[in-house]
């Protein structure tokens, strides 16, 4: 059972998307940005809401990529590991990110300060290697550029 | 004095906010009158930020700027470009579709009226629907997105199938490697895209549009949020477009990561708040697409580029191109290039003049290996294809295919078999498992070129035969086309699927 809080969180977040059409999406992205994932608890409460099973909705969160089961840590840092960025060294870069931070793709290092996550093209094709920092961009991101990076999100 | 400094997700990518702030705080310092204007990107990325002054002469370019350049700049102590129209790569472009794109404030509707915005909605306005989906039949306007099917034929159809209801779904889940175009026109002119959809609404009798935008593009979902307000407050949208007494409204949804939701049937199982898992065709999304009405599925490109075909004409835009390809393409050259960006041209441009002219050659200085011409699924295309024309039945035949004209340039330091591995692991990765051959072949395939890799030249055959069968049986094109960058990989350079090359070295 969900306490009154996140009963309450969920009415208002189902209420602002009442009008849409195919509303699950949106109402996910703004649970993720509500408690910074998917809790367990509200699954239930959207199935209700849109009349539709259980399942149906793990099945939705499951599916893509963007939504938590658990919380991140507190910096998320995206590095492409597509073509383009592959081009101009993104396979060393993502290496020395993983090797640095002593984690594999999807981990938060042991301080919880970063979540290092594979992004396959963020648009930055002609500036590569590109990375995302808590949704700041970052082109032609070098060894030392990297390292910066890390630490200022305190790894 | 008017400075424009750029807010593409590129230009910030390298630092544009910063530069744009410490003019305002130098120009403060300096007790000068500096109006920093946030444009859209020109498309010369390798020059990001490139920051324009304007003078009595036109806009002088200064770039890649800076922040300790600031003071020189403010001082007219910085070494200039000269006149951005004047260089090169402007020069030697036509923009129709990006015509507006780094020139005017993204949102300023003014600005973008005074560059002629709207002409196209206006003229649209005065025909009828069979009327305006004729003028972009001629235009011989082909779908942007990759497939190149033609635009106008595919509104026919959604205008003639009888519904209550009926829908223009915009196409801006741009997750190809190498592409960028979609991101750039949204950041930087995002009026036009709102103006080629109502066109498109008005020409199918559809009063609802959607624009699907992929989550890693924040920038660019902020910008579009904006437009559409702007655009409502200003009669743009809503119940009566423009006094015209026709309504078209649309919203701005936002992806969650799934490269497949780039097809367009995930994308309406996506939008309806599904898994983006791919629906069997027919029926076609034109007759059954969002909540099973009829639906115009374009991309951001396409529908962007139909206000210019309704305001030049569509003999005029059609007069540009090679055969059945008509008009430009925004191509996007990315990669290990000198010179990156975007450059919008007329259909027909060989891939080597695109790659070592426009392109300047490798960033890194070494030979060019290989270029991938269409993101994720297109093909790798050797030095001896390079006489081929950037066009799409051009490209057909020389197995490879032209997609969103991405275009990533790879060295001699790149390993093909790395590459076609990593075209099966990212299928493997965004595969919706609808069908088999995708969701278990892609598996197969990075197995396959590792038992290749470790010296089992018998896999090679094997490896064939699994892309043979990933191309016919696959639903979509994510299983169908991941062979075409594993087969160029294999057949234009066999040297690096060589058994134990490395052992033999």
């Amino acid at each position: 059972m969900s306490d009154v809080q996140t009963i309450e969180i969920m009415q208002g977040i189902l209420a602002r998307h009442a009008t849409q059409e195919g509303p699950l999406l949106p109402i996910l992205h703004s649970v993720q940005e509500e408690y910074g994932f998917i809790p367990a608890d509200v699954v239930q409460i959207i199935a209700d809401h849109l009349n539709i099973t259980r399942a149906e909705v793990h099945g939705v969160i499951s599916f893509y990529h963007d939504f938590r089961d658990a919380p991140a840590g507190k910096h998320v840092i995206k590095i492409c590991r597509a073509e383009a960025c592959q081009s101009v060294g993104a396979n060393a870069l993502s290496e020395r990110a993983l090797e640095k931070l002593g984690v594999a793709w999807g981990g938060t290092t042991t301080n919880g300060a970063v979540t290092v996550e594979a992004v396959y093209c963020l648009g930055l094709c002609a500036c590569g290697p590109a990375a995302m920092v808590d949704g700041k961009v970052v082109g032609r991101v070098d060894a030392s550029k990297l390292d910066k990076l890390l630490a200022e999100a305190g790894a | 004095m008017k400075i424009y400094v750029p807010l593409d997700s590129a230009a910030k990518a390298l630092g544009a906010d910063d530069v744009a702030a410490t003019i305002l705080s130098e120009a403060a310092m300096r007790g000068l009158d500096v109006d920093v204007i946030r444009n859209g990107t020109r498309g010369m990325i390798w020059l990001e930020p490139l920051v324009e002054i304007e003078t009595d002469k036109g806009r002088v370019g200064y770039g890649a700027v800076e922040v300790a350049d600031v003071p020189a700049l403010l001082d007219g102590k910085l070494e200039s470009l000269g006149l951005v129209e004047d260089l090169d790569w402007m020069k030697g472009q036509t923009r129709l579709t990006f015509q507006r794109c780094g020139v005017t404030d993204p949102l300023s509707l003014t600005d973008y009226e005074a560059h002629g915005g709207l002409t196209g909605l206006r003229t649209a306005i005065a025909m009828t629907p069979a009327g305006i989906v004729e003028e972009v039949t001629n235009s011989g306007l082909r779908g942007r997105g990759g497939a190149g099917f033609p635009t106008g034929i595919k509104w026919n159809t959604v205008l003639g199938a009888q519904a209550d209801q009926k829908y223009i779904v915009c196409n801006a889940d741009e997750g190809d490697s190498g592409t960028f175009a979609d991101r750039m026109i949204m950041e930087g002119d995002p009026f036009t895209l709102i103006e080629g959809m109502v066109i498109a609404g008005l020409a199918v009798e559809a009063t609802k549009g959607y624009v699907y935008l992929r989550s890693e593009y924040p920038d660019a979902i902020d910008i579009m949020g904006k437009a559409v307000v702007l655009a409502r407050n200003a009669g743009m949208l809503g119940a009566d477009v423009l006094g015209s007494g026709r309504a078209f409204d649309m919203e701005i949804r936002v992806g969650a990561g799934a490269y497949v939701c780039g097809e367009e049937t995930s994308l309406l199982n996506s939008l309806e708040g599904k898994r983006g898992v791919v629906r069997a065709k027919p029926p076609l999304p034109a007759l059954e697409g969002f909540l099973g009405k009829p639906t115009v599925v374009n991309n951001v490109i396409s529908l962007a580029t139909v206000p210019v075909v309704m305001e030049k004409g569509a003999a005029h835009y059609a007069n540009f191109g090679l055969g059945r390809s008509k008009g430009t393409m925004p191509i996007q050259i990315a990669g290990n290039v000198k010179f990156g960006g975007l450059y919008e041209t007329a259909f027909g441009m060989p891939l080597g003049d695109l790659v070592d002219t426009v392109a300047g050659g490798t960033l890194s200085g070494r030979p060019v290996k290989a270029v991938q011409v269409g993101g994720p699924l297109g093909a790798y295309m050797p030095r001896e294809k390079f006489d081929t024309p950037f066009a799409y039945e051009e490209f057909d035949g020389q197995g490879g295919l032209i997609g969103h004209a991405g275009v990533v340039v790879f060295d001699d330091s790149t390993d093909m078999l790395g590459m076609a591995r990593f075209a099966m692991e990212f299928c493997a990765v965004e595969s919706c498992g609808k069908c088999t051959p995708c969701r278990i072949g892609a598996v197969r395939g990075v197995e396959t070129i590792d038992r290749i890799g470790k010296g089992d030249a018998s896999a090679i055959e094997l490896l064939e035969d699994l892309c043979e069968t990933m191309k016919d049986g696959s639903l979509c094109a994510l299983g169908g086309f991941t062979p075409f960058p594993v087969m160029s990989a294999l057949q234009n350079f066999p040297d690096d699927f060589v058994p134990n090359k490395e052992a033999a070295e």
